[in-house]
């Protein structure tokens, strides 16, 4: 009976969907204190109410938000500002290049709001799960899931950091951006399985410290590239070539 | 400055860079050496955020008892180890920073 396969079908969508949010959830607690970070910090900075909450609405990208922030309160030029935070966000480019195989078979215009919320959150939950279960079926739904999760709580948590950061000046001191830290190193220690992981992190680590003063967070690329040479010379099991693919 | 140009400049910016291999995607072929470089994009990436936002406090190497985040972090990775569950590692990271933040 189709009309029953159809209705599982829905049902079968939401649970995926449910699922995404569901893993989610330990990173929106730990995103929760960025966002109130962020929105006291522009609030603090001088920056007005609706342009506080416009880059959350609209950009939806943590750590440019802080560095056009910062940037903006030092009065950096137009230019500066943009292609900062263009190199900063270069990174999602390595992301959404890892999820290429499933995306290519959506539509172009599912492609456009995938792409819009794609964050470090939701590229560590759904590429965790794809690790997990490569041929994953409602792929589509479960980011969504993730997406949705991560960007209500992002609005969320710029507004309750605006209207806090008005009564508690000093809540930008407190060192909440430690909860991104610590759900960052609960991503990647179980991710180090082979040898050659381990040498791309230890390589990441030095060489983020080293190249920690270099402009506009270009370190952090260049040690990104390093860090992936350094796990490719040493990966002697080349990835499973997929029959199917 | 115009707020509205800074807002639309900044939508552009971190758009095309998480779009542009999605859009892409199903028409050009990845080789498989890129392929077996992205698997290693979160431990790289993730790795380097982590080191600047833990190792270097107010713009300088700081390996002390003072540096709370870097007693988190380090609390948080013998956690991670141990049991390989995130909210754990969380919690404990989180609850590491409090103590520390509190004795030190």
């Amino acid at each position: 009976m189709p009309k029953k396969l159809l209705s599982d079908q829905i049902v079968n969508r939401r649970a995926i969907f449910l699922a995404g949010m569901r893993d989610t959830f330990p990173l929106i607690v730990a995103a929760a204190p960025f966002g109130l970070v962020y929105g006291a910090l522009a609030i603090s900075q001088g920056l007005s109410e609706w342009l506080t909450m416009s880059m959350s609405l609209f950009v939806f990208a943590g750590a440019s938000q802080f560095i056009a922030v910062t940037l903006l309160a030092s009065s950096a030029a137009f230019p500066v500002i943009l292609l900062t935070v263009f190199i900063v966000n270069l990174r999602h480019m390595l992301y959404a290049a890892t999820f290429m195989k499933q995306v290519g078979q959506l539509s172009q215009w599912l492609r456009l709001p995938m792409a819009f919320w794609l964050t470090d959150e939701t590229f560590a939950v759904v590429s965790n799960r794809l690790l997990r279960e490569p041929k994953m079926t409602g792929f589509s739904w479960y980011y969504l899931g993730s997406c949705l999760a991560m960007y209500s709580n992002w609005i969320l948590c710029t507004w309750l950091g605006l209207t806090l950061g008005q009564r508690l000046p000093d809540v930008t001191q407190w060192g909440l951006d430690v909860a991104m830290v610590v759900a960052f190193v609960g991503i990647v220690v179980p991710l180090l399985k082979h040898k050659a992981h381990w040498a791309c992190a230890i390589s990441a680590i030095i060489a983020a410290t080293l190249t920690y003063h270099w402009p506009h967070q270009t370190g952090l690329l260049f040690s990104t590239f390093l860090a992936i040479g350094v796990g490719l010379l040493l990966d002697t099991k080349p990835a499973k070539v997929d029959s199917n693919g | 400055m115009d707020e509205w140009m800074l807002i639309t400049g900044m939508v552009v910016a971190t758009f095309i860079p998480r779009y542009l291999p999605f859009g892409l995607a199903g028409r050009i072929n990845i080789s498989p050496l890129v392929v077996r470089a992205l698997n290693f994009v979160p431990i790289a990436v993730l790795s380097a955020i982590v080191t600047q936002a833990t190792l270097m406090r107010g713009g300088d190497l700081s390996i002390t008892l003072d540096n709370h985040h870097l007693i988190a972090a380090i609390v948080a990775f013998l956690v991670a180890y141990i049991t390989q569950h995130l909210f754990m590692t969380i919690l404990f990271g989180l609850m590491a920073f409090g103590l520390a933040k509190w004795l030190f």
